[in-house]
């Protein structure tokens, strides 16, 4: 990778352009940490390009002073695609959202991730269509009353992560718009991987669908309804001060949760089978991506494998294959193997 | 045998049969999908262009890859028109005919000229192959082909005897059969056994290459030593430009004017696609063509396709897409982003009528255009052109320009959309180049920065600018060339019908009448000074005729932009034009005019 010379921060990459979201809107707070984390990581402005589709989300490139490019609607992992092709230099992002990515663009997104292609897609989910200002979404949960369902959406939401590690994603993240430093971390690990990082970062939509995620970013239900995970560590949850609580695997191979002391010590964890993270487990990311209240829902790095990435491998065919003797010869392949010559 | 009074009796030939010289020759190689008629049909094609003839190929198969077998749905064709001189189309009608069952003559019986020779395989004309192909009785026998010049050969059970000895299964003796007909069309045709040969050992393991080419030698055999045909045909070599040649189809030839043109822009040559017949070739042969720089991504569909492209050409490679009719309605969402992001691609639309001839030798032409005036390219080819091959001279390599692209070298006060005063073009500032950091999308850019910009009078500025840019292609392209007579019809042609129109142009005027032709290699700009030629015409009350296989699109646009009178010429029958066709009308103005004189 190449590195910066000089350190930049975060102002660096903020550009000159207003910033238009609406006032209190979820975007705001990741657009700081993605400009944090490119500060940081060291790598000169220039080898980022960030693409986006349609929607508030898309938004995203012009707020940023890197190379930008705000596509068509769906379409961003397609272009982002042939670009880390074009240069696999280059430290590609692509900004999404729930409409974007899982309707208009789902083709798009399960084969980008199938391939992985070296970039990071933050799918910001706000279950709800905002920039046409207020239809249900792929995410929007059952019976959601909204303009295009009056009496209730009939249809069944994605669960975002659960449809990337179907599509065989290497790496899989959940993490919310105003969870700042676990969003930064979630955020690093995304840039330090090789393959297509996949982050859905739960964003508040104060206008269409404001309170969005409320039963797990107020102070009160937090510590109840979120689990941060982390690899090799177990998996534990519960208020600051107080009992805390644990997952495990019932007899049924399904998780479980059970109740714990304030400090539980290793003993005590291991005494009830509490499961430690094992961000390589494709069955457990699973059924961690889809742990849905009652259950806590899972924050962290729940999938995380290294498999080789397609832009690598396009360019080391290319490599070998000019190792064949007479192969890179432009004037001996428009020959080819017959020709013969008029006087 | 010919359609032209050239042909001669040449003395005699071996077996000591009379020899004719032809002037020009059809062979349609006819049989089930099986029986490996494209590459009977190839290997003709391939002998005959080493033997110096102009030829141009229409191979015809069924969209099913395996209909029943001796269906009329399974019939499978190759069409070589081979001659020696310079011709323009695979040809209206056989004047030979190879059916290797009942199906394959009753499909292409009506294509064929008066008196053209039928080589039919007798061993397939068994009740139930009769039956398969739907004939109440045998045509060869019952009088049906009367006015045919009709050798019946027992082509599977003489293969079967002559592979004999290499000790194949009696369903892998018949796989020869093929090697046996082309045999006899090798002695009918004088064509040089030796570079088959050649191919066939290189390609076939034993015993099976052995078997060919005693199958090979036996159809020439055959033909030699009994008196089956009364004579045999002598095609001279053309009189093609001097240079080196290449027998090619259109497709294949796109592949190689890519990978060129990657080479002299020095950029990676990109394509993305899906596949879609007839254009998957394109991506095929590019595929092979890594070694030069050429990186093919097969998308999940043709949005991908397009849109990475788009991602690709962003990204400061020679960006390709190939596709055909219904790809190309999938692709117009990413083909309008391209647009106003003002990148640099070529769209290749293999469409699925045709047909044409003519190679599309200057495909790096489209590059350069693109390049230069950082715009999308359509670039159109057919059916016919993509699998058609043709004898193609090989351009010198260092005559070809470079690309040069519009890279900007100073950061200081560089906007992305600041133009190119000669060209309009804004220069090519791609990701990774340090100080040029910018943003670009889909939304109306404020002229100049390519900041996002609602202003009205900025919107109409903008518009005007990007279609004044295309309009500006003009000045690199050349202007159209009047073939032919300076009075008489004039017919206007674009794409894939150039050679029937161009034959009968030629052919009207052999016969004394005066014609002309206009070919238009670009469609949008027109070539500067297509206005004129037409309008200098219509003021003179000379007919002009606008020829297309479709109902007319071409000639609605030209009346929309020079206001003149114009004829049209059309066929929606999914059928190319005849030559024959296109004369007739021909002659009916001729006359027309005469009796107005």
């Amino acid at each position: 990778m190449i590195q910066q010379a000089h350190a930049l921060t975060k102002k660096d990459f903020m550009s000159d352009q207003t910033v238009r979201w609406c006032p209190g809107c979820g975007d705001y707070a990741i657009l700081s940490q993605v400009q944090t984390v490119m500060a940081e990581s060291g790598i000169p402005k220039e080898q980022f390009a960030v693409v986006s589709g349609i929607g508030c989300s898309s938004r995203f490139p012009y707020y940023l002073s890197t190379y930008g490019y705000h596509t068509i609607h769906g379409r961003a992992p397609a272009v982002a695609t042939g670009l880390k092709i074009a240069n696999p230099d280059l430290n590609v992002w692509v900004i999404t959202g729930d409409g974007d990515a899982l309707s208009i663009g789902g083709n798009h997104l399960i084969h980008v991730l199938r391939r992985n292609v070296d970039m990071q897609i933050l799918l910001f989910n706000n279950r709800i269509y905002g920039l046409t200002k207020g239809q249900y979404s792929p995410t929007s949960e059952a019976g959601k009353l909204t303009k295009s369902s009056p009496m209730g959406s009939i249809e069944h939401p994605f669960i975002p992560c659960a449809t990337a590690l179907g599509a065989d994603a290497t790496f899989v993240a959940r993490t919310v718009d105003i969870f700042v430093k676990e969003q930064r971390e979630v955020l690093r690990a995304a840039v330090a991987h090789k393959g297509a990082a996949f982050v859905e970062i739960l964003q508040n939509c104060v206008i269409f669908n404001d309170g969005a995620w409320k039963d797990l970013t107020e102070r009160k239900l937090r510590d109840e309804h979120v689990i941060f995970v982390e690899h090799g560590q177990p998996m534990i949850f519960g208020p600051k001060n107080g009992p805390k609580k644990g997952l495990r695997l019932d007899q049924c191979t399904t998780l479980e949760v059970v109740e714990l002391s304030e400090n539980p010590t290793l003993a005590e964890m291991v005494a009830k089978q509490i499961l430690v993270h094992d961000e390589t487990n494709a069955v457990l990311a699973n059924m961690l991506a889809r742990m849905q209240p009652p259950f806590p829902v899972a924050m962290g790095v729940l999938y995380r494998v290294e498999k080789s990435t397609y832009e690598r491998e396009a360019h080391a065919q290319v490599a070998r294959a000019k190792e064949r003797p007479g192969a890179a010869d432009l004037q001996a392949v428009l020959h080819g193997r017959e020709t013969w010559t008029v006087e | 045998m010919s359609d032209t009074p050239e042909s001669q009796s040449a003395g005699r030939g071996s077996g000591g049969r009379k020899v004719e010289v032809l002037d020009d020759v059809i062979i349609r190689f006819a049989g089930d999908s099986g029986d490996g008629m494209q590459l009977t049909g190839t290997q003709f094609t391939n002998t005959s262009a080493l033997q110096g003839n102009d030829l141009a190929t229409f191979p015809d198969y069924p969209a099913e890859i395996r209909a029943p077998a001796g269906t009329l749905a399974g019939v499978s064709g190759f069409q070589v028109h081979f001659s020696s001189r310079d011709i323009l189309t695979p040809g209206d009608s056989p004047t030979v005919l190879v059916a290797m069952n009942p199906a394959a003559l009753k499909t292409n019986l009506g294509a064929l000229r008066p008196g053209a020779m039928i080589i039919a395989n007798t061993d397939k004309f068994k009740k139930r192959d009769l039956e398969k192909a739907e004939y109440a009785s045998n045509p060869l026998e019952d009088g049906s082909l009367e006015g045919f010049q009709v050798v019946p050969v027992p082509i599977s059970s003489l293969t079967r005897r002559a592979v004999e000895p290499f000790g194949l299964t009696p369903k892998q003796a018949d796989r020869c059969k093929n090697f046996f007909a082309l045999g006899m069309t090798y002695w009918l045709f004088h064509r040089d056994l030796e570079p088959t040969e050649k191919w066939v050992r290189g390609k076939f393991k034993e015993p099976f290459s052995s078997a060919n080419l005693a199958a090979l030698q036996a159809g020439w055999n055959y033909a030699d030593t009994l008196e089956i045909f009364h004579s045999s045909y002598e095609v001279p070599p053309a009189k093609l430009p001097p240079g080196t040649y290449r027998n090619i189809t259109g497709n294949h030839a796109l592949a190689l004017g890519f990978a060129t043109a990657g080479k002299l822009a020095g950029r990676t040559l990109y394509l993305g696609a899906y596949p879609i017949t007839p254009a998957s070739d394109v991506l095929h042969h590019l595929a092979r063509l890594k070694a030069l720089d050429v990186i093919t991504f097969q998308a999940e569909d043709e949005i991908a396709a397009m849109a990475s492209t788009v991602g690709a050409s962003y990204g400061g490679a020679l960006a390709v897409t190939a596709t055909s009719g219904p790809g190309l309605a999938l692709k117009s969402e990413a083909l309008g982003l391209a647009l106003i992001s003002e990148l640099p691609l070529v769209v290749v639309d293999v469409q699925r009528g045709g047909p044409s001839t003519g190679l599309p030798t200057k495909t790096e032409q489209s590059d350069g255009v693109a390049v230069k005036f950082m715009t999308p390219v359509i670039l159109l080819s057919d059916g016919y052109l993509a699998n058609g091959a043709e004898p193609w001279r090989l351009p010198d390599l260092d005559a070809l320009e470079p690309i040069e692209a519009h890279v900007p070298t100073d950061p200081e006060g560089f906007r992305p959309y600041d133009r190119d005063p000669e060209t309009l073009a804004r220069p090519w500032a791609v990701p990774g180049m340090a100080g040029f950091e910018h943003r670009i999308g889909g939304l109306e850019k404020e002229d100049g920065t390519g900041n996002v910009s609602y202003d009205p009078d900025n919107h109409e500025r903008m518009t005007r600018l990007r279609a004044e840019k295309v309009q500006r292609v003009q000045r690199v392209i050349p202007p159209v060339e009047v073939h032919g007579d300076d009075d008489g019809p004039l017919l206007v042609t674009w794409g894939g019908t150039f050679g029937a129109v161009r034959a009968a142009v030629d052919k009207a005027r052999r016969s004394g009448l005066r014609a002309a032709h206009v070919h238009l290699r670009w469609l949008n700009p027109f070539p500067a000074n297509l206005g004129e030629v037409l309008r200098e015409r219509t003021a003179r009350g000379t007919p002009v005729v606008v020829a297309e296989l479709n109902t007319g699109q071409l000639a609605a646009i030209l009346r929309a932009r020079y206001e003149v009178p114009l004829q049209t010429m059309n066929k929606i029958a999914g059928q190319p034009f005849r030559v024959s066709e296109v004369l007739a009308r021909i002659q009916t103005l001729a006359s027309t005019e005469e009796a107005t004189r």
